[in-house]
């Protein structure tokens, strides 16, 4: 079965890139501009895993990703946060409001599809 | 009975006694002898009566001359000499006695003329010792002040209860800018000798800052001190260091008597460093999301099996993207060589005082005469002005020693953040290698060297410096780049402080850390030892009832006994109404110096604030003070301090004189006049004036503040009711 992701990112030359990667990869992918309209786009698509930005519009990543904790609905999505913030209390910030994994800008696109394979238990 | 009026009764006890011993003895032969032998005796003593008298005189004289000889050893002479001793004693040391009488008395004279000398060598012994202690304190004092005057820190001593007690000029300056009224009170109503600290810091931030001060001493810690950083009413930021201020080793344990506070306004500092934290934060998270845009796009390149328009697509990210971090690049290099530069401490000074002082320089040590030749009067420059004017008169120097150069000019223009200074001269082409040997050799002019190099000075202006020639004139300059400044107010009126204040601002008063302990009723409190506001007002006439204003208030503070002309208040004031143009003769105000001047009500709340907590002092103070209380309904400030008259108080020590008037008491007291009729002037003169009758009022018993108001009461002048 294929698996759905989706892109939460405001800026779209990153998008463009994740989106090609991700659908090379064989999986199913949703876009979304925003934080809020990641929530909706979730609730709607329920995806296997999200990618998601911290630095959004009108919701921040870090707050997306506890409201989606806070549904017990939402408990087996995977969450793979990227933010261009380098700092480690961040990292520490988003692992705490229940995010799976954490990726700092930037990334080795390789890197990320491993990440988000073996997130998903497709590991080989 | 002293030993002069004993002569007399002596003499004269010895002379009767004498003449009855003759007396008696002549009557009992008398009375021995028979009817017969009398008839034969009297006959020949009757006619040898003159020669019996005269005998009887003798036998006197010789009593006298016995006696008085017994008197002079035994009486007189131990007398007198009691005397003189007692006067070497108390009154004349220098004086020595003469050695007289018997042999006895001359040995003692000597004896206790050398204790007289002895006395006399021990005391000037003692004085003089004295004097090298005075004389040595009186040089740490000074050293003291000048360095305190010298510091770039604000420094602020206080005694436990909050009062300043000594303050430098910095201090005073920064207070000003702290003032809510900075143009009116100066500060002054701020800082000042006797003043709170607490007007200005919170009284909360002191006390706990104390606190741990006094932990850490208890601790023993190495360097008990305590920083903290507030803001102020004005919207400043103060860093503050305290250090205590111990009792003298000498006095067993060490305890706290004041402290330090130095204070440094980090407003801009603070705003530098957030600056430099936004570019730091622009450069490394504004890029990484840029460099993760390239980053995704470049490794989607690699898949060969791409869309030639989705290819043409990640390309454009990539070029997009590069460009963007290309352009925030350049804005935080920009951005950053201002920030960056602050880091050697340079001074922000007016360009033509760097090029006055350049001009000074090359032409005291290099003996070139310099010409100016465009300096731009309002360009500000930052720099570190030691090393530039060494590095400018080296050059000069070298020109001159090697180039025979006879005569330079200093020029000085703007050129957006930086400024150029350009040393020109006429003449000897060189070439521009010779000039990169100068530019990295250690400098040196006639003897002085520095290990510097004009590359080293440069660089710590973040600057350059090359050589260009003007071809069409014939000459050729070194072009220094240094960082301009934006202008900035000049660090006010050092100069007029110097004026006004004598030889050494009076900017500190040991003495008030003994004050403090005193009690705080002033009423008990002794005139020697309060503080006093004296003051005087200019008006545009005699009556305020009927609409006269004050447009003027000068006033200056006396703390422990002195006059304090650095802490003076002199403003002018729009009186809102016509001046009478006469009145210019009294006071020399014009109608035009008071325009844009600040009204009474901005002028009384600082004037207030100046003389709160003291009493006020003035000449005719009635009629001062009935200016001022016509002003209290509509400032809402009341002054209701004691008021002392030095009218009133001249009245009391010379009820005799006729004239009380400022200028005829002045006279009397020795108290020299200058500047009068000028409201500051004439504070001061009041203020003089008040000092010399303090002494006076204490030689009839009038010593505290309550018995010189009932003295003053009493007076004939005490009449007009305030």
């Amino acid at each position: 079965m294929t698996k759905k992701i989706l892109i939460a990112d405001d800026e779209v030359n990153i998008v463009i890139s994740l989106e090609f990667l991700m659908k090379r990869e064989g999986f199913e992918v949703v876009l979304a501009a925003d934080g809020e309209e990641a929530i909706t786009k979730i609730r709607e698509e329920k995806p296997d895993l999200v990618l998601l930005d911290v630095m959004m519009p009108r919701k921040t990543g870090f707050e997306v990703c506890q409201e989606l904790r806070s549904d017990p609905a939402m408990q087996d999505l995977k969450i793979l946060m990227l933010t261009a913030k380098g700092r480690d209390t961040e990292v520490a910030k988003g692992m705490a409001l229940g995010a799976d994994a954490y990726m700092t800008k930037p990334f080795s696109t390789h890197e990320l599809v491993e990440r988000v394979k073996s997130l998903l238990g497709l590991a080989e | 009975m002293s030993p002069k009026a004993r002569l007399p009764v002596a003499l004269s006890l010895s002379i009767a006694f004498v003449v009855a011993m003759l007396v008696s003895a002549a009557y009992l032969v008398w009375q021995d002898l028979d009817q017969l032998e009398k008839a034969v005796v009297q006959p020949i003593l009757s006619s040898r009566s003159g020669l019996m008298v005269a005998a009887v005189v003798l036998a006197c004289a010789v009593v006298v001359m016995v006696v008085k000889s017994l008197h002079d050893g035994l009486f007189a002479l131990p007398g007198k000499l009691a005397e003189d001793a007692q006067l070497i004693l108390s009154t004349e040391p220098s004086r020595r006695l003469e050695p007289v009488g018997s042999a006895d008395l001359k040995a003692l004279s000597r004896t206790i003329n050398s204790f007289a000398d002895q006395r006399d060598s021990l005391r000037k012994d003692v004085e003089l010792r004295v004097q090298e202690a005075k004389h040595s304190v009186e040089e740490e004092k000074n050293r003291l002040a000048a360095l305190m005057s010298e510091l770039t820190q604000s420094v602020v001593v206080c005694n436990l209860d909050g009062r300043i007690l000594l303050y430098n000029n910095r201090a005073r300056l920064q207070f000003k800018a702290m003032s809510d009224a900075p143009q009116v009170a100066g500060g002054g109503e701020l800082i000042g000798l006797g003043r709170s600290i607490y007007t200005v810091f919170e009284r909360n931030l002191i006390v706990h800052a104390l606190e741990s001060l006094q932990h850490r001493l208890r601790k023993s810690a190495a360097q008990p001190v305590a920083n903290f950083v507030t803001t102020t009413r004005a919207g400043q930021l103060l860093r503050a260091q305290m250090a205590p201020v111990l009792t003298a080793r000498e006095e067993g344990e060490r305890s706290l008597t004041g402290f330090i506070l130095m204070l440094d306004n980090i407003t801009r500092t603070f705003e530098s460093e957030t600056r430099r934290d936004q570019l730091l934060h622009s450069i490394t998270e504004g890029n990484r999301a840029a460099l993760a845009n390239v980053r995704a796009a470049a490794e989607m390149l690699d898949y060969d099996d791409l869309e030639p328009a989705l290819r043409l697509r990640f390309r454009k990210v990539i070029k997009d993207e590069v460009n963007a971090m290309s352009k925030r690049i350049d804005e935080a290099a920009t951005a950053f060589t201002d920030t960056v530069k602050t880091r050697w401490p340079l001074e922000e000074m007016l360009g033509t005082d760097l090029i006055a002082a350049a001009r000074r320089q090359l032409e005291s040590r290099t003996k070139v005469p310099v010409k100016l030749e465009d300096v731009d009067e309002a360009l500000w420059v930052r720099v570190d002005s030691f090393s530039m004017l060494m590095a400018v008169t080296y050059l000069g120097n070298r020109l001159s020693e090697e180039f025979e150069v006879r005569e330079v000019r200093l020029r000085l223009t703007g050129a957006g953040r930086m400024a150029h200074l350009d040393l020109i001269w006429s003449g000897q082409a060189m070439s521009t290698e010779t000039v990169m040997t100068w530019e990295l050799e250690p400098m040196r002019i006639g003897d002085e060297t520095s290990p510097l190099t004009v590359r080293d000075v440069i660089e710590r202006h973040d600057g350059e410096i090359w050589l260009e020639r003007e071809k069409t004139k014939h000459r050729a300059f070194f072009r220094i780049l240094i960082p301009s400044a934006m202008p900035q107010q000049e660090l006010e009126n050092e100069a007029e402080t110097y004026l006004r204040g004598e030889s050494r601002p009076e900017y500190y008063d040991f003495d008030l850390f003994s004050v403090s302990e005193k009690g705080h009723a002033l009423d008990d409190r002794l005139l020697s030892e309060l503080t006093f506001t004296v003051f005087d007002t200019e008006t545009t006439g005699l009556n305020p009832s009927e609409g006269d204003e004050i447009i003027q208030i000068g006033a200056s503070r006396i703390v422990n006994g002195k006059l304090r002309r650095s802490e003076s208040f002199e403003q002018l004031v729009d009186p809102c109404r016509r001046l009478a143009p006469e009145s210019a003769q009294i006071h020399g105000i014009t109608a035009e110096m008071l325009v844009g001047q600040p009204k009474i009500g901005e002028v009384l709340p600082a004037f207030h604030a100046f003389a709160a907590d003291t009493v006020l002092v003035a000449h005719n103070a009635a009629f001062d003070m009935r200016f001022l209380q016509l002003k209290e309904a509509a400032t809402g400030l009341k002054f209701d301090q004691p008021v002392l008259d030095t009218l009133l108080l001249s009245a009391v020590i010379h009820p005799n004189q006729e004239s009380h008037r400022l200028e005829a008491i002045a006279e009397r007291m020795g108290v020299h006049i200058i500047g009068r009729h000028t409201a500051l002037g004439d504070a001061i003169v009041t203020g003089e004036v008040f000092l010399k009758i303090i002494p006076l009022l204490a030689e009839k018993g009038i010593r505290t503040m309550r018995e010189a108001r009932e003295a003053a009461e009493k007076t004939y002048y005490a009449r007009i009711k305030y």
